[in-house]
């Protein structure tokens, strides 16, 4: 079973690399199966963990439970074209609900939390910086600020507030090389992952 | 009534989720559980939705027999095998040596992670093909990219070895990651969550409706 498991594993990694050299029957066969299986993954799951873990193993006798089943029931109403308009309901409630946790959470966590971590003592809170901190806190409250007056767009980029803001661009195109570059040595990772598995799982060719 | 009781829906919900921030007693906090509850299960029912309408396309498109129709019938019968697997295993569908831990592991795992694994190439091949050092800007990109990806390897240290021990490439990258990245990504960040209250405030008030859809 197991070598029938690293056999069927491998068709399918080959499958989905076969895309790179073209659209191919083999590859749409990996990605039909990829998504037939995502979907009943996380069908299965969410019944087990959002429904089954609430109604039978949770707090199954508590009335409220029942009013977000019907809405549940609701959102499922999209299905049938007469009464799909109804699902409005539960999107307005996952909207709501969404808009004001973000609200509070993103502008605490976000913008509170990120200002204050930005503007800190030149010299450390029991003056122990280092000029390498030093130079990097800096860097930071630069960087940052100058960034934030890139995007405010309300006053046009001319004389001190367009310098200010050109040297935003510079540390936002720093900032999305960096983020590029950490990407592309992640994907690299997963490649490596699926090498190995295919040459040494798969093959036996790495021990 | 098709777009006020949403709207309605939408304020109440939103304010009694800021609300609870600042008093989280009852009766706000007994709301807060309620409704966080409600929308675990509205987020269930929404996955439900999606893999039934994928259903139903696929069903529709393998009974007009359409291009590619066959690889709609994988889809449902992959659909299917992993869902029955899941229902009659019960409880402990996730247990070692499950039907469904098996698939898993060995069909889902192994084709989600090369899905992400190939874009390495298509990304390599954007980056050839944007990446030109034009003015300075794009040569401050480059330069990054390049710093960090070398940096994390071990033969940037090889080719920087005879540098000093703080201008080798792994802790030029380091630095790189920590300070102007992170000034640029702070920027961006704080950016992005004041678009996000204002956008949430006007959802909350009902002055953004695009949620709703056309209609009456």
């Amino acid at each position: 079973m197991e070598h029938f498991a690293i056999w069927v594993a491998a068709f399918l990694t080959m499958g989905i690399i076969s895309f790179l050299y073209k659209d191919n029957a083999w590859y749409k066969l990996s990605e039909a199966i990829f998504v037939g299986i995502s979907a009943g993954y996380w069908f299965v799951t969410l019944f087990w963990d959002n429904i089954y873990g609430k109604f039978w193993v949770g707090r199954g006798d508590d009335a409220m439970l029942y009013i977000g089943a019907f809405l549940g029931l609701l959102m499922l109403m999209r299905l049938v074209p007469k009464v799909g308009w109804i699902s409005r309901w539960p999107l307005a409630f996952i909207v709501g609900a969404t808009a004001g946790f973000y609200l509070i959470n993103y502008f605490s966590s976000n913008v509170m939390r990120q200002v204050e971590d930005t503007i800190m003592p030149l010299l450390g809170t029991d003056y122990s910086a280092t000029t390498y901190d030093m130079i990097g806190n800096i860097v930071i409250a630069v960087g940052t600020f100058s960034g934030l007056v890139y995007f405010f767009f309300s006053k046009e980029h001319k004389g001190v507030f367009g310098g200010t803001a050109k040297v935003g661009i510079f540390f936002l195109m720093i900032t999305f090389g960096a983020s590029f570059g950490y990407t592309v040595m992640s994907r690299m990772s997963l490649l490596i992952g699926r090498l190995d598995f295919l040459f040494g799982d798969w093959l036996g060719m790495i021990k | 009534m098709r777009r006020e009781i949403p709207l309605l829906i939408t304020g109440i919900v939103g304010v009694v989720f800021v609300i609870q921030y600042f008093i989280p007693h009852w009766p706000f906090n007994r709301m807060n559980a309620w409704f966080s509850d409600w929308f675990s299960i509205v987020q269930a029912c929404a996955i439900w939705l999606g893999a039934l309408n994928l259903i139903k396309i696929s069903i529709q498109k393998i009974a007009k027999k359409k291009k590619d129709w066959i690889y709609s019938v994988v889809i449902l019968v992959f659909f299917l095998l992993i869902t029955i697997l899941g229902f009659a295993e019960g409880e402990e569908f996730r247990e070692p040596g499950t039907g469904f831990t098996w698939l898993y592991e060995f069909v889902y795992t192994p084709l989600s992670s090369t899905m992400f694994a190939i874009l390495a190439f298509f990304v390599a091949s954007a980056s050839y093909r944007a990446f030109r050092a034009r003015n300075l800007e794009a040569t401050l990109l480059l330069a990054a990219a390049f710093f960090v990806m070398l940096g994390r390897v071990p033969i940037g240290d090889v080719i920087s070895g005879f540098m000093p021990q703080g201008a080798q490439l792994s802790n030029l990258a380091t630095w790189i990651m920590t300070f102007p990245q992170t000034a640029g990504q702070r920027a961006i960040m704080i950016g992005i969550a004041l678009g996000i209250v204002s956008t949430s405030l006007r959802i909350i008030l009902g002055i953004e409706r695009s949620h709703l859809g056309g209609g009456d």
